[in-house]
C-alpha cells in the first residue's frame, strides 16, 4: 500500500469529472485527493489524482481510466521524477500575546499571512504534503479554526 | 443541404447502413419519428410493447448479426426503461447505439415533464454517452457513437438528443460509411508485446497438459477458424464460457463443454490438472473461477484479450497477451509445434468425456434436458437459441450443441431475466431465414411476455420453449441445496393458462406434459411461418441444474448428482 500520483489529461467537457469520480467509487478505488484545472490548451483539462493502494490498484485505476473515451492520457508521476505541490489555507486563533509567535512560524515555513483579525490569522502555504502536515502540527496548540487544501498537483521533472 | 436535426439523425443512421431499429415513440422524439415517417423507407422500425423489449431486441439483433443494434426511446421513463437493456449489453460487450429524446435545452435542469438525466444514469453502463444540445454537433455525435460502439471491445453508446435540436435546421453533408470506418480508432488498439508472445509460444510448446478457455471475445473477434486450427494442430482441448459457446464446435472431440459453476466435469477436472491455462477473449468472471485458490492450481495462466483492463483484473497472469486476439492467434499458430507429449493428455480428455458423459435420470416424466436435446435434433442443430436466465439458460447451454458463433443469445454477465423474448425478436429480424427459439422459464417469460404481441405484429415465427415448472427454478434449487428447503417467495405457479395467453396475443399455444408429445409439438411449432408459437412444457418443480459448484467451493468440488 502507498500513495501514488497520476496525471490524467481529459477532454474539457461537462460531465467528464463525474465519469472519472464515478469510476473510482464503482470500482472501489480509494483516492486521497483529486485536483482539476485547465491546461495550456483550453479544450484539455488535467486531473491530478492521488491513489491510495497497492500496485494492483494503481494498475487497474490507470487501465480503467484509459478506457474512458474522454480520457486522452494517463501519466504516472513517480516521486523521484516529479514535482508535487499542494496549496493550503489555514485559519488559527490568535491573540495579541501569541500573534508574533505564529508569525515567526509562518516565516520558518516560508508561508504568508493573507488575513488578520483581532482573534485570528489566516495563513497561505504551499509545498509538499509533509510540509503542510508539519505546519498543521505546529499550529494545533494555538487552536485551528479551519483548514482548506487544494489536493496535490504534480508535474514531471525536466522536459 | 439544409436539414432538421431529426432528418439528419435519420440520414446518419442510413450512412451507417442501419436497416432495422427497435423503438417506442413519445413526446421528445416526435420529430425523430416524423423524419422516420418521411425518409425512413430503407429502415424497418420495430415497435415493441415496452422500451425494455426494444433494448433487448437491439441487443439480440446485434449478437445475431454482428452489426450494431439500434434502439430509440423518448425522454424520462422511455429512457429509463432502456436501462436494463443497456446494462445487459454493456456486461456482454454488445455493440449498441441507444438514441433517447430529451426535453428542450431551455427546460434542461428544471425538472421538466419527462425529464431525466439519462446520460448521468447510464455513465456506469455505457462505453460512452453524450447529450446533444447543438444541432451542429448532432451528425458527428451519431457517427462517433457507432464508431465507439463497434470498435475495439464493443459496447453500448447512448446519445441523448434535446427536442429543440431535432427541430433546428443546419447544413448536413453526407459521408459514406467507408469514410467513418477508415478514420483512426478513437482508442488505439494495443499491440502485443513481442517478447511475451515469444515466451507464450514457448510455454504452449513446452506444456504437457494445456487447456484453452474460449469466451465471448472469441465470438466478437470471429476466431472460429483460428481456434480450431490451434486446437487441432497443438492438440489442445477447448472449454467454453457461457458467452463463448459456438466459438468452437460443440460436437468436436476436443470440446470439453462449459467451465465453472455449471461447468462439465471434464472441463473442471481439466482445469484442475492442466499445466497451462489459456484464456482467449474471456474475463475470468466469478462464475468461472469460483474459489480462486482452487482454480487451475497446477497451471500457469495465459490471457489473450483486447482489453488491457481485463488482464490481471481477476487473476494473476503469467503470459499477458494484450491485443487483437485474431492476430495473436495467427502468430501463435505459425509458431506452435506439433507435440507428442500432448497426445496422452488429449486421450485423457477423451477418456473423461466418455466416463463423465452427461446424463439425466430418465424416469418417464418430461425432462427439460430431453426437451433441449429434442430441439437440437429437430432443428438439425442449426437454430439460434435465445435464452432467459436461470435453469432454462444453463440447460439450453449444456444440452444444445452449438456449432457456430452467434448461435446462442444469452445474458451472461448481467443475468437479465426477461431478456430472451426481446432478444429472440431481434435475432429473428437479423436472421429471418434461421429458426429462432427462446428457451424460457415461466418466471422470466412472465416478465416480458408482452413482446409476444410484437412478434405477432411483425409475423415473426419465433418459438418460445417454455420450461414451466411453476417456480423460480434456479433460486429454488439454491434454497433446496443451501437454505434447508425454505422456499421463500419462489413459488409462482398460479392460474395462468399459457396456451390461452399465447392465443390472446394472436400467437399459437401448445401444451406438453408428457415426453412422447415433445417431438410432435416441436415439429408443429417449426411449421409456423408467420406466427410465434408458445410451447408450454410442464416440468417438475424440483428439476435441478447439474453439475453445480457450491458457493465458496473450488470448481473441482462440483456436485453432479
Amino acid at each position: 500500500m502507498g500513495k501514488h500520483v497520476m496525471g490524467v489529461l481529459v477532454k474539457n467537457h461537462a460531465g467528464v469529472l463525474s465519469r472519472v469520480t464515478g469510476l473510482f467509487s464503482r470500482r472501489v478505488f480509494n483516492i486521497d485527493s483529486l485536483a482539476v484545472g485547465t491546461t495550456q490548451d483550453p479544450e484539455i483539462s488535467r486531473i491530478t489524482i492521488v491513489v491510495n493502494g497497492d500496485s494492483y490498484t494503481v494498475d487497474q485505476v490507470a487501465k480503467q481510466l484509459d478506457k474512458l473515451i474522454d480520457v486522452i492520457e494517463v501519466e504516472h508521476l513517480y516521486k523521484e521524477e516529479s514535482v508535487t505541490r499542494e496549496l493550503m489555507l489555514i485559519k488559527v486563533k490568535a491573540t495579541s500575546q501569541n500573534r508574533s509567535e505564529i508569525i515567526q512560524l509562518v516565516e520558518v515555513f516560508r508561508s504568508n499571512i493573507v488575513d488578520v483579525s483581532a482573534t485570528s490569522l489566516t495563513i497561505e502555504v504551499s509545498g509538499g504534503s509533509s510540509k503542510l502536515e508539519a505546519l498543521i502540527e505546529m499550529l494545533k496548540p494555538f487552536g485551528i479554526i479551519e483548514v482548506v487544501r487544494t489536493g496535490v498537483i504534480a508535474i514531471s521533472r525536466g522536459e | 443541404m439544409k436539414l432538421t436535426g431529426a432528418q439528419i439523425l435519420i440520414e446518419c443512421l442510413k450512412e451507417q447502413g442501419v436497416d432495422t431499429v427497435f423503438g417506442y415513440p413519445g413526446g421528445s422524439v416526435l420529430n425523430i419519428y416524423d423524419a422516420l415517417y418521411e425518409r425512413g423507407q430503407d429502415i424497418t422500425h420495430v415497435l415493441t410493447s415496452h422500451e425494455q423489449g426494444a433494448s433487448h431486441a437491439a441487443d439480440g439483433y446485434a449478437r445475431a448479426s454482428g452489426k450494431t443494434g439500434v434502439c430509440i426511446a423518448t425522454s424520462g421513463p422511455g429512457a429509463t426503461n432502456l436501462v436494463t437493456g443497456i446494462a445487459t449489453a454493456y456486461m456482454d460487450s454488445v455493440p449498441m447505439v441507444a438514441i433517447t429524446g430529451q426535453v428542450p435545452t431551455s427546460l434542461l435542469g428544471r425538472d421538466a415533464f419527462q425529464e431525466v438525466d439519462i446520460t448521468g444514469i447510464t455513465i456506469p453502463i455505457t462505453k460512452h454517452n453524450c447529450i446533444v444540445k447543438n444541432v451542429d454537433e448532432l451528425a458527428e455525435s451519431i457517427r462517433l457513437a457507432f464508431k465507439i460502439a463497434s470498435e475495439g471491445r464493443p459496447g453500448p453508446v447512448l446519445v441523448d438528443v434535446c427536442k429543440d435540436v431535432t427541430a433546428a435546421v443546419t447544413e448536413y453533408t453526407p459521408i459514406s460509411i467507408k469514410e467513418t470506418k477508415t478514420k483512426e480508432f478513437i482508442k488505439k488498439l494495443p499491440e502485443v508485446n513481442e517478447s511475451i508472445l515469444a515466451q507464450a509460444i514457448k510455454a504452449i510448446n513446452n506444456s504437457k497438459r494445456p487447456l484453452i478457455l474460449s469466451g465471448g471475445g472469441s465470438i466478437i473477434a470471429d476466431i472460429k477458424d483460428e481456434l480450431l486450427t490451434l486446437s487441432e494442430k497443438a492438440l489442445i482441448p477447448v472449454a467454453n464460457t457461457l458467452m463463448g459457446l459456438g466459438s468452437f464446435n460443440g460436437m468436436h472431440e476436443y470440446f470439453t463443454g462449459l467451465i465453472g459453476m455449471h461447468g462439465s466435469r471434464v472441463s473442471n477436472k481439466a482445469n484442475s490438472e492442466c499445466d497451462l491455462f489459456i484464456a482467449i477473449g474471456a474475463r475470468f468472471s466469478d462464475r468461472v473461477i469460483s474459489n480462486l485458490k482452487r482454480f487451475a492450481p497446477n497451471a500457469e495462466i495465459m490471457h489473450i484479450d483486447i482489453d488491457p483492463a481485463e488482464i490481471g483484473k481477476n487473476i494473476k497472469v503469467h503470459y499477458p497477451l494484450n491485443g487483437d486476439i485474431k492476430a495473436i492467434l495467427r502468430r501463435i499458430i505459425e509458431a506452435v509445434e506439433v507435440n507428442e507429449d500432448k497426445k496422452a493428455w488429449i486421450n485423457q480428455i477423451k477418456e473423461w468425456k466418455e466416463k463423465f458423459k452427461k446424463k439425466y435420470v430418465d424416469d418417464g416424466t418430461l425432462k427439460p434436458q430431453y426437451i433441449i436435446e429434442s430441439l437440437h435434433k429437430l432443428t438439425n442443430g442449426d437454430a439460434i437459441i435465445a435464452t432467459e436466465v436461470g435453469q432454462n439458460q444453463i440447460w439450453a447451454a449444456q444440452y444444445y450443441k452449438y456449432s457456430r458463433p452467434r448461435q446462442i443469445i444469452s445474458s451472461g454477465g448481467l443475468g437479465t431475466m426477461g431478456y430472451g423474448m426481446g432478444a429472440a425478436i431481434g435475432a429473428k429480424m437479423a436472421c429471418p431465414d434461421k429458426t429462432v427459439i427462446n428457451v424460457a422459464g415461466d418466471g422470466c417469460f412472465k416478465m416480458n411476455c408482452n413482446e409476444l404481441a410484437t412478434a405477432v405484429k411483425y409475423k415473426l415465427p419465433v418459438i418460445i420453449a417454455l420450461m414451466n415448472n411453476g417456480v423460480l427454478g434456479m433460486v429454488r434449487q439454491w434454497q433446496t441445496m443451501f437454505y434447508d428447503k425454505r422456499y421463500s417467495q419462489t413459488t409462482i405457479e398460479g392460474e395462468t393458462d399459457y396456451v390461452k395467453l399465447a392465443e390472446a396475443f394472436g400467437a399459437v399455444g401448445i401444451n406438453v406434459t408428457k415426453p412422447e408429445q415433445v417431438e410432435d409439438a416441436i415439429k408443429e411449432a417449426l411449421k409456423s411461418k408467420d406466427r410465434p408459437v408458445v410451447i408450454n412444457f410442464v416440468i417438475d418443480k424440483d428439476e435441478r441444474v447439474l453439475p453445480i459448484v457450491p458457493p465458496g467451493a473450488g470448481i473441482d468440488e462440483l456436485i453432479h448428482e
